[in-house]
């Protein structure tokens, strides 16, 4: 059994390293795209608003299994063939950013209305108070939903396994014609390989979320 | 509402302003429809003809997409029925006074929502074979699912438990109830009223997550349409594909709206209802931990 472990050991570690980085590429495309939406939403700008709500609220009632389908296998129909590596990264990613947008957007609503109000009366323009006042303040709120978010997304990463990316997930596929006890061991192995990631992000997370935090 | 707050009443350079952009918006987004359109015809995936096919009972095809809606929703309503059921049994246990239930039930909890719903349904499908026991994938994807979601909606309930007043269970207590008959005539129908919103809102996720089989073969919509295509494909070519991916897709995006309206709808109606008046506003925990408390 340890021999086992061994020989397999380089494919547990390609596939947890290839969680990773599907994780990371992701979660940076959806951080970045989450937020812009946020900002769509809330701009006075009314076709940017109906935009951003209309993408959030599809992709929020899209499974992640039919986002990944629809650019594995639809894109090329239209031409724009991409790869498995990176349709995974953009469908995670622009799957998670609709539920970045709306943590961001709630972290938004959550800044008192007086802080908003207060800006506004120094003369400050709606780009100032959103950036001097009202998202310096948000941030702080949406850390937890925010991790919270990340670490979903660590998890719905699994679902690149059905898409030819060989992540943790799809190493016990691979390795399903091992024998009992050593397929519990990969089982254990894949398992330790997510708590590898959630685990330290969730005791970051509540640490950033303590320095951070405001009294209010 | 926060959105009129940031920006008060426009005066008229800013009313100027917003039209640009509205303007400048709309041509972006028309943009953007435009190209997808122009995209679509130079394929002419927009022909009338390809599009027929979905229609046609002749073809075959709204039959198979009907029956594959079918099986997508018995996987969902199994395992909407027993995970609610199970989900409450935890959550009661988890609220039991004995210490060795407590463990036993938040470990089990804890367990099954730190790890990713997928890797659950593998081990049902890939590992237990190893040990002699073949699970179809319908039972693999149900099983998986009511493991997955139980957890969580344990966890909904609990909080729902917790947020009923103190005095109606010190009143229960105080009119000579046993335990059992204060969870279950007093606690339970005030919480999962309290909780149904939430509620609906994992179904959501539950349905959602029912597309999953589709990786394990098992022949929902997403299986369905990738075998219909294959059927074609030597045929006509890929005459219809795309068509038929798009159907898949948009039968599961509707099917999910509405069950997202009737939990829009569920929650107004509960906010005005007394019968949740002795409820605090309370959410689920926020504090972020390995189970990502939000399932998305």
């Amino acid at each position: 059994m340890v021999q086992f472990f061994i020989d397999n050991f380089p494919l547990l570690r390609d596939a947890f390293l290839k969680t990773l980085q599907l994780s990371v590429l992701a979660g940076l495309l959806a951080l970045v795209l989450g937020t812009l939406l946020a900002a769509f939403r809330v701009s006075p700008i009314t076709p940017l608003r109906g935009l951003a709500t209309f993408y959030v609220e599809t992709f929020r009632n899209t499974p992640l299994t039919v986002v990944f389908f629809f650019i594995i296998f639809g894109l090329p129909q239209i031409d724009f063939a991409v790869g498995f590596f990176t349709g995974s990264v953009l469908a995670v990613g622009l799957y998670t950013a609709a539920f970045v947008c709306e943590a961001v957007r709630s972290g938004i609503n959550a800044v008192s209305p007086g802080q908003a109000e207060a800006a506004r009366a120094l003369g400050l323009t709606f780009g100032q108070s959103l950036r001097e006042v009202v998202l310096p303040q948000a941030f702080r709120t949406v850390v937890p939903p925010l991790g919270n978010v990340w670490i979903a997304m660590v998890k719905n990463t699994s679902i690149a396994a059905g898409f030819a990316v060989t992540e943790l997930t799809a190493s016990l596929q691979r390795l399903s014609n091992a024998n009992g006890g050593e397929i519990l061991l990969v089982l254990a192995a894949v398992v330790a390989g997510y708590m590898l990631i959630t685990v330290p992000s969730a005791y970051v997370v509540s640490r950033v979320e303590r320095r951070v935090a405001i009294l209010r | 509402m926060s959105a009129p707050v940031l920006f008060d009443l426009p005066g008229p350079k800013a009313r100027a302003r917003i039209r640009i952009g509205t303007v400048i918006g709309s041509l972006l987004v028309l943009a953007v429809i435009a190209f997808v359109l122009v995209r679509l015809n130079g394929n002419d995936q927009l022909d009338p003809q390809r599009w027929s096919v979905l229609f046609d009972p002749n073809s075959g095809v709204p039959q198979a997409l009907g029956q594959a809606l079918l099986r997508t929703l018995r996987v969902a309503a199994v395992g909407m029925v027993v995970a609610t059921v199970l989900g409450l049994l935890l959550a009661v246990g988890r609220l039991s006074d004995h210490r060795a239930v407590r463990i036993v039930v938040t470990t089990v909890i804890e367990f099954f929502r730190a790890i990713p719903l997928l890797v659950v349904i593998f081990a049902l499908y890939f590992v237990l074979p190893s040990f002699g026991i073949r699970l179809s994938t319908y039972a693999a994807l149900t099983i998986g699912l009511v493991l997955y979601n139980m957890a969580v909606l344990a966890e909904i309930f609990r909080a729902g438990i917790l947020s009923v007043d103190r005095g109606q269970s010190e009143a229960a207590y105080g009119i000579g109830l046993r335990k059992s008959q204060v969870m279950r005539l007093v606690l339970l129908p005030q919480a999962v009223r309290r909780m149904l919103p939430v509620l609906v809102a994992q179904l959501v996720v539950l349905l959602k997550d029912s597309s999953l089989g589709f990786i394990i073969g098992y022949f929902e919509l997403l299986r369905q349409a990738r075998s219909l295509v294959e059927f074609f494909t030597p045929r006509f070519g890929n005459e219809y594909t795309f068509q038929l991916y798009v159907a898949a897709g948009l039968i599961y995006i509707i099917v999910n709206v509405l069950l997202s309206q009737l939990a829009k709808y569920i929650e107004r109606r509960s906010r005005r209802s007394p019968k949740t008046a002795a409820t605090q506003a309370v959410d689920l925990p926020d504090a972020p931990s390995v189970t990502g408390q939000t399932s998305i």
